[in-house]
This record gives C-alpha cells, structure tokens and sequence, in this order.
C-alpha cells in the first residue's frame, strides 16, 4: 500500500469544504473514542474522524482518498469484536452513524430500506406494527447497525433456522473506492450473473461502503416456547441436540452453556438454572401455536431420552424471557466474575464438541487461564471466555495464545476460524491456518478488483503472504513442542 | 462414484499450456442456458466426477462433488428423512449439483425454504491459473475470508471449474398439503403476498391457467389447522404439480417460443405483455412465453424491481442476461481477471463481456 499524498491538515482542510466542519474531527481527545471498536485491547488514533450525512459526501470523500491514497476505515456502531473497525494511523475513519434512518417499510413485500447506521433492533421495533420482524438477531442488537451487520455478515442465535445477514438482505448501495454509487442486487429475489451481494456480505468493510440496505422482514411466529434441559456430561448434552436435528426439528433458537458459564450466568441472572449441572440447553421452538406445542413434547422426550437431569418448559412469555435472560447475560456475567475477558469465535462440526472442550479444558491448565464456553449448538459456533487480568504483565499475550491454539484446534477437527465475529485484525494470522498460500492470494486478487491501491481499511481481513509462512512454522513449532 | 480432481486440474493446465478454451459440462441438461458464441472451446466434463465425500445427517451437513447427479444425492438424503430444501429443477435424470449452483437454480419452495446458493457453505473450485483452491466449509457459520463460495452462483463457471460443494441440508417436512383457487392473475399476486405475511407454515405459492396453488408443509398439526383456516380446495396429487413446476414439464412451458424469466419484486404489477404467464415463488419468479427483444423486456423488469434473462429459446446470440450497470460491469470484468486471467472458461457463456 502506498503512503498518501497529502498532509493531515490539509486533508482536514479539504474534508471542511463539503462536510459539516464540527463532523471533521481532529482533535486528540474527541478522536480517541474512536481509537477501537468493541475489542478494546486494539487500538490506533486515526488522522481524522469524519461524519458525512449524505451519500454524496460519502462519495466526495472516497474521491478525495482515492486522489491522495489516503486509507479509509468505515464504521458503524463500533461494536464488532474482531478490530474491523480499528483505526488505520495514517488513515481516515469514516463513521455512517449520521445515515440512521429507516427510509421505508413496504409492509405487503416484507421488506425495509434502511440507511446503514440504522440498529439491528430498531428495525423489528419498526416493523413490530405489522407484525413483521428482522431475523438475524446479534447479541449486540441493541446497539449494532445493519451496516456493520453486512460487514461482517452476523447471524445470532437464531440463524439455524432464519439464517445469517446474507439470507436476509435484498440489496444494498454501496460507494467504490472510487466513489461511484452502485447497487448491488435489486428487490427481487436474485439477479443475472454472479453473486455479488454474497460477495459483498462480510467482506469487513474491504471492497467498499455501504450507504443503504434493502431487508426481509419475516411474518412473526405466532408462538414461542423455550425448553431448558440440564446434563451431567457435554457429550450428553452434545448427543442431544444432534438427536432433535435428526428427529426433525429445526429449533429457532437452540444454546449449550458449560458448567462454568451455567454458575455465572445464574448469579447473574437468577434465571433458574440448575448450578450442578455440567451442561445446560436452552432449546427454543416457535411458529404456529399447533407446532409449537408439537415439537416442544418432542424436544423435551427427546431429552430425556438423551439423559437429561432436569427439564423445564416455560410457560409464559415471562418465564421464557427469564430463561434467556441468563443466556443472554453470559458475557457481563463472566466480566463481574473476571477483570477482564476475551471473547472467541470458532465454529466446529457440533460432533466434535466433547473432544473439543476437553482439550479447551487441558489449554485452560496449560496457559494458567479460566475459560468459560457458551455455544450456538444448533450451528456449531462456539464462543469461549477467556478470563484474564489485563493488568498483570503478559497475561494479555497468554491469552491471546490460548485464544490462538482454541482456534486452530477448531480448524483441525473441520470447522473455521470465525463463525461470526469477522477476522478483522484479531484473527488475521490464524487465516493462514484455514487458508494456503494460493487461497489467501485469490483473495488478494479478488480485493484488488474492488481497490486495488488497498486502501479500503488495510490490513484487515486477509494476511500479506509473507506473514504467512512466518506464523505457520511458529505454529509448528508450538505443535511439535507440546507433542 | 471417483475423484477425478487431478485429470481436471490436468486439462486446465493443458489448455493453458495448449491456449485453448473449456466449456465446463456436468449432466449437460442446462446446455439451452446463456449465450451461444462462435468461441471454439474444448468440453470439460465433469459427469465421472462424482459421489459423495462426507455426509452427517445430525450435523445437517453434505459434501459432494460436483458432477454427482441431484437425483443421487436425493436418493441418500431421503434415507435419513432429509432433503435439498432448495429442490433443483431436474431438467434431466443427469442434471448434477454443480451444474445447480454455476446456474443458481431453484425451485418453488426458494422464498421460505432458501435457495441453493443460501445453502452453500464451502466449495473447491479449480481456477483460471489451474489452482485446486477451497473457499468456506463444511460448517453453518463460517466468515472466514471472502465468500467466494456464494460468488459462483450464477456465474456459470466464468470464474473456474466447481469440483466440490458442501451445502446445508434440511429435514424433510413432516406433512404437506396444496391448497388451489380460481382466481385472475392481477387478484393471485397481491393474495399470495398477503398469505406470505402471515406466519404459517406456507412454503409455495404459484399461480398459472387460472388457478392460485398454495402449498402448506411442515408439522401435521400447523399444516391441517392452517388449511382449516384458509380457503381453497385441497389438491390430489399435489406432489406431481410441484415437481411438474419444477422441472418446467407443466404444459405452460411446452414448446419453442421463446421462454423469459422475470426476476422481480413479489409485489410488482405484472409487465404489460399479452401472452401466458407463470407466476412463482409468491410472485417474485414470473414466467413468459413470447418473442421480443431484451431491449423490450428490460425496462419492463426493472419497473417491477428486478432484471429479466432470456431463459430458454429465442436469440441466443445476443445478450440473454439483464445488462448490467457500467461501473458493476467493469468490476465483474476485473473479477473475472482475477480468478481466470486467459479468460478460459465458458468465454461469452454468461455475457458477451465476460
């Protein structure tokens, strides 16, 4: 990547003639909250901060950077957990937070056009008037945006059975790094030729600038029942959940939490969960009120089948909302218990799952580091907590280590480094785990036909190939010693 | 059933070395689609490689490789009471999976119960530079790199030769049952909007020759109380229709007149254009027989939200996709650089450009 042509003031300077100058931001301190995302250990001060309001001046920005080859980072709400969003030092970011309005719900089409700093759960509070809602559901959906949300592709809990962003947009407009305006996709279902909206989706902000976003809304089931099941073994509870699927059920929503994460999350939450438990399901099933009830007698004789120690179906919307709740409170309740956490974002073939948290079990002892495990068990994506004191010198290394080894484990039983989270700075390395060198410069090609100064969030994404080689015989080596 | 990964990467390095061009051919039952061009090229068959390499009925997840033929696949997913939720048009007894996602084919069920390129989770994929390289997984959730895999959907090869596919599979339903009303065209599209935005377990809605077909499946107990609820009459046979519909062995698709396929926005006013008409996917797919031009037919398409190709038939010499906007044009050219620099594969297949 070239370094750019222009100085910082004078690029202020030239941003001031087209953009609000109280939203070109120079200043050191009111920068900083810019300097990470949600994966505070990462952080850089940009040049500049800027906010643009019109699609326009989304334009007129990229042809500024373009022409002086200054890189650009994009941002939404700054919640991603990977450092997508971490500043580039010589560099502009370029925060869609102005872009924040829902431009139209067409309720007969089911679908919602939608600026990109629009939040995820705005969204179904909008469309909860026609009975509609938005499928993928992050747990940041309080403050993440749809923007971020094609960014990164998120799914949720929900997305075995609803899927992930790319099943559940339309289309989106986006600006190149040159500045031009295209649409990718249309309000049909597909278009003529390759897919470029999947291309689009999840590529972390690399090939270019989503300006707005086209969604499905889904008609809202009329019901939903959660049934929690404890059990004294993972590989139980593992079994389980493969024995709903291949009964036929497709859960909206189904959880494992481990021993660990069960203990927090209830003193937490006081949600009800059995503490002794060394495995907790939370199996959620909605749509009609006759298949609901269906399916939950299903689940729950299956679950017994399978070993479970203890069965609880809600029975109100309460008591549902009350199961989750502890779910849901997982993450803050690892962090009242821990100075400080690290969340990861591996996904494996749910068959794997015992063998995987054994060995996680074994790293944990090995790096001197508590790790606690909530899962997405219905899709196989796991989110260990690694427990760290920031403040203890080399701990944070320690931890990154730990998190490093959990995701190449998950590569070497077949599954990938991030299942949601993106690769960002944080997995950039282990991308030369699941990538060989051939694959990692496809992408780089593929890259450059969007950008190819590279100067669309650099760094990010996918490794340069001579960092490859490097981290691949240290990980070797790691191997070969633990061997 | 054989790995014949190594005498196809083969053939491309030959070619090559040898400047010369692949038309990649799995089943050969989607031939009538895209251009046909003076270009000289050398098939690339891919119908010996087949068979599948890893299925887990527990993890939802099969692997396949590409020239494995739909009705195999089915054959092994039926045994453990799943399904392609996506059902491919069999256009033949050899239509193959490869061939299913390079032409982005789905059936009837596409708006509830997704579409091939939905269900794609990874792929392996020989390029233009001869490289076997993967892309994706065998896992739901996997954002990794970017999503070359979806890319290929469509793309008709223009970018390299699928070898193998790792796709997520669905449980087959438990129960299913056709409901079917008299009704105009103009009434059948804003009902079956309205119908979709209900929250049962409705997973087809098509109308043609008059008559509104709307196909309920999923747990018995949703599937006989919604039917309760709705209108019309319960269809015999039903199972017949949506396959018929499918594999476009319905009468409606009889014949050589030139065969168009709207893309568009479900809730679109129908193109003004005197002739038959098809309408699928709850009004998002439409179908029309008759001769025009892709001039005529694309300001049509684009009023209604979405784009037209000339599916089966006609002028094949031309354009048969919807034209695409310059600056995307040139950024699909640029992709296809990238993935296949000597431009050997399916030169002018897709589009005259690419």
């Amino acid at each position: 990547m070239s370094t750019p042509t222009i100085d910082r003031a004078e690029l202020a300077r030239q941003f001031r003639t087209f953009i609000d100058p109280a939203f070109v931001i120079e200043d050191d301190e009111t920068i900083r909250p810019y300097e990470c995302d949600g994966l505070s250990m990462y952080c850089e001060m940009p040049w500049l901060v800027v906010l643009p309001e019109t699609v326009e001046q989304v334009q007129q920005a990229m042809r500024l950077c373009q022409e002086h080859k200054v890189p650009v980072v994009a941002r939404g709400a700054g919640t991603g957990l990977s450092a997508g969003a971490m500043p580039y030092a010589e560099g502009v970011v370029l925060s869609l937070a102005k872009f924040n309005r829902i431009l139209e719900i067409d309720p007969l089409a089911r679908t919602a056009r939608l600026q990109p700093g629009v939040r995820n759960l705005a969204i179904s509070e909008e469309a909860a008037q026609y009975g509609l809602y938005y499928g993928p559901d992050p747990s940041s959906q309080i403050a993440c945006t749809i923007g971020g949300n094609v960014a990164e592709n998120s799914g949720g809990v929900h997305c075995l059975k609803y899927g992930l962003t790319v099943h559940n947009i339309l289309s989106v407009e986006m600006v190149t790094v040159e500045g031009e305006k295209l649409v990718v996709g249309s309000d049909a279902l597909d278009g003529c030729g390759m897919d470029m909206l999947a291309l689009m989706t999840g590529s972390e902000g690399l090939l270019g600038i989503v300006t707005e976003v086209k969604v499905k809304l889904l008609p809202k089931p009329e019901q939903a029942q959660v049934v929690m099941a404890g059990f004294d073994s993972v590989q139980n509870a593992g079994d389980a959940v493969g024995g709903v699927i291949a009964h036929g059920i497709i859960p909206g929503g189904l959880e494992m939490m481990d021993g660990f994460a069960i203990v927090a999350a209830e003193d937490f939450a006081q949600a009800g969960y059995p503490r002794d438990a060394a495995a907790l399901l939370l199996c959620e099933v909605d749509g009609t009120a006759e298949e609901v009830q269906e399916h939950i007698e299903q689940a729950s004789n299956l679950f017994r089948s399978f070993g479970a120690t203890s069965i609880r179906v809600s029975q109100s919307e309460e008591e549902r909302a009350l199961l989750w709740k502890g779910r849901k409170s997982a993450f803050p309740a690892v962090g009242r218990i821990s100075p400080d956490y690290y969340c990861m974002d591996g996904t494996i073939p749910r068959r794997h799952l015992a063998y995987v948290l054994t060995e996680m079990q074994k790293m944990s002892e090995h790096y001197g580091l508590r790790v606690a495990n909530v899962f997405h068990a219905g899709d196989g994506n796991m989110h260990p907590l690694i427990l760290f004191d920031a403040n203890v010198p080399g701990e944070f290394e320690r931890t990154e280590e730990f998190g490093g080894a959990i995701l190449a484990m998950c590569v070497n039983v077949g599954g990938c480094i991030t299942g949601e989270h993106g690769v960002g700075v944080e997995k950039i390395r282990q991308m030369a785990i699941q990538f060989d060198d051939l694959e990692l410069a496809q992408f780089h090609a593929l890259k450059a036909a969007f950008d190819p100064d590279g100067l669309l969030n650099p760094g990010k994404g996918v490794p340069a190939l001579r960092h490859c080689q490097e981290y691949r015989s240290l990980e070797h080596k790691a191997h070969t010693a633990e061997a | 059933m054989a790995d014949k990964t190594q005498a196809l990467q083969q053939q491309v390095y030959a070619a090559l070395a040898e400047e010369r061009k692949l038309s990649i051919v799995g089943g050969g039952s989607k031939a009538f689609m895209g251009r046909q061009t003076d270009v000289e090229t050398t098939p690339l068959n891919l119908s010996e490689h087949t068979g599948i390499v890893d299925y887990q009925p527990v993890e939802l997840v099969l692997t396949v490789r590409a020239g494995t033929p739909l009705k195999e696949i089915d054959a092994a997913l039926a045994e453990h009471n799943q399904c392609l939720s996506f059902e491919p048009p069999h256009f033949s007894a050899r239509s193959t999976i490869g061939g299913t996602l390079a032409c982005n084919q789905s059936g009837p069920g596409r708006p509830w119960t997704y579409s091939v390129r939905d269900q794609v989770l990874g792929l392996r994929l020989i390029n233009g530079r001869a490289e076997h390289l993967h892309f994706g997984g065998q896992v739901m959730k996997n954002v990794a790199g970017y999503d070359v895999s979806r890319l290929q959907a469509g793309a008709m090869g223009c970018l390299g030769v699928i070898t193998e596919i790792s796709l997520k599979v669905m449980p087959r339903p438990a129960s299913s049952l056709t409901l079917v009303l008299a009704m105009g065209l103009d009434d059948a599209i804003p009902y079956m909007n309205r119908r979709a935005g209900e929250p049962k377990p409705l997973t087809g809605a098509c109308w043609f020759d008059g008559k509104l077909y709307l196909r309920l499946a999923g747990a018995q107990s949703a599937v006989e109380a919604t039917a309760h609820y709705w209108d019309g009459d319960v269809l015999e046979d039903a199972g017949n229709v949506w396959a018929a519909l499918r594999d476009q062995r319905l009468d409606f698709f009889a014949g050589d007149t030139p065969l168009w396929r709207f893309s568009v926005n479900s809730t679109a006013a129908n193109p003004p254009l005197d002739g038959n008409w098809l309408v699928d996917w709850g009004g998002a797919q439409r179908w029309y027989r008759g001769v025009g031009t892709m001039a005529d037919m694309e300001p049509l398409a684009e009023a209604a939200g979405g784009q037209v190709s000339l599916f089966r038939g006609g002028d094949r010499s031309g354009e048969v996709m919807h034209s695409q906007a310059q600056p995307m044009q040139q950024i699909q050219q640029r992709l296809k650089q990238a993935f296949d620099p000597d431009g050997v594969f399916n030169p002018g297949r897709l589009y005259s450009w690419l």
